[in-house]
């Protein structure tokens, strides 16, 4: 009776232990973390961020196709160590879903957003940190969820 | 070792729930519907007062008597958009038999982004702006469309988030409305 009790509480414990892992794990969009960057002096720089949406949902795009769409946007703090130049955002997949009468342009999967950075010539060497903000906007064929600002950072080494 | 403590285990199964609740929309991302047929079932529906697009008030305990359609919804929402069509039809052809339905959007930007919106979809029920304390009353808004058909005794008869079919909304109205 005594290893029947230990059991069920092992298991009771281990699922209630696992759900916010599981739930974690069951984010839409997933960033991967940023390696360190070495900057050199006087060069501009190309940071890619990588991220993943879950099979089965997607993200507007940064050029929606629709008016009432929110794009994928990443934003840099203006006060950071390097200036941006250019963001790159990943090319669209035009898909029709349940709720579109005509394909929009939406990412999914793997995917990567490069921005082009400039260093200052102002800039002092040493270990620096950038910080961004992904927001995004996701749905699959017949939901959308609340738009979501993921917080980026990126440890740099200037030169 | 003794594992007999009840209070705790009644503590971390409700956790347990409340935790596999969270994650649960994102988890499936299929449409959820809970359909409480059996009128002793139904819980109450939860009471807001919020004003509408004209400023007045919008009390849902005072359509106590009349079949509800509560709908959270926003600009963004694509599926939301097909929907919104079905409801103003419903509105026009329930309402005389004691029926309305009442959206509640969720957008960020309030009526900037919700006034064009209505006026270009000639929405014809009360719709108001959202609050994270009436989100939070409703278990909160993890995905769009979310809805709530609420009978006239003002208890929730149904529930329902995610794209469903016009004609399953149609039926539970109709039931209710009988």
């Amino acid at each position: 009776m005594k290893k029947k009790s230990a059991s069920c509480w092992i298991s009771l414990l281990s699922a209630l232990l696992a759900a916010p892992a599981a739930a974690q794990s069951q984010q839409i969009l997933t960033l991967q973390e940023p390696q360190k960057v070495v900057v050199p002096r006087q060069e501009e720089v190309r940071i890619p961020l990588k991220a993943t949406i879950r099979p089965g949902y997607h993200a507007n795009s940064d050029k929606p196709s629709e008016d009432y769409l929110i794009p994928l946007r990443l934003t840099w703090d203006a006060q950071g160590p390097l200036q941006p130049v250019e963001i790159i955002y990943p090319k669209p997949k035009f898909e029709k879903f349940a709720f579109t009468e005509k394909p929009i342009a939406v990412i999914d999967g793997d995917f990567e957003i490069v921005t082009r950075f400039r260093r200052p010539p102002n800039a002092m060497p040493g270990p620096a940190l950038l910080a961004g903000k992904l927001r995004y906007q996701a749905c699959n064929d017949r939901m959308c969820f609340p738009p979501k600002t993921v917080e980026v950072k990126v440890p740099l080494i200037l030169q | 070792m003794n594992f007999r403590l009840p209070g705790l285990t009644a503590f971390l199964c409700a956790a347990l729930l409340a935790l596999s609740g969270c994650a649960s929309i994102i988890t499936r991302g299929e449409p959820a519907s809970r359909n409480a047929r059996k009128a002793a079932d139904r819980k109450p529906a939860p009471d807001f007062e919020l004003k509408d697009v004209h400023g007045r008030t919008i009390r849902l305990s005072e359509y106590r008597g009349q079949v509800v359609l509560l709908n959270f919804w926003a600009t963004w929402c694509g599926p939301c958009k097909i929907e919104i069509p079905w409801f103003v039809e419903f509105q026009r052809t329930f309402k005389d038999r004691g029926f309305t339905v009442i959206g509640v959007s969720v957008d960020e930007d309030g009526w900037d982004a919700v006034r064009p919106f209505l006026a270009a979809r000639q929405v014809n029920y009360p719709v108001v702006i959202s609050t994270p304390e009436v989100e939070m009353k409703y278990g909160g808004v993890e995905a769009l469309p979310m809805s709530f058909l609420i009978d006239r005794e003002g208890r929730i008869a149904s529930t329902h988030v995610g794209l469903v079919t016009k004609k399953t909304y149609e039926e539970e109205i109709r039931q209710l409305l009988d």
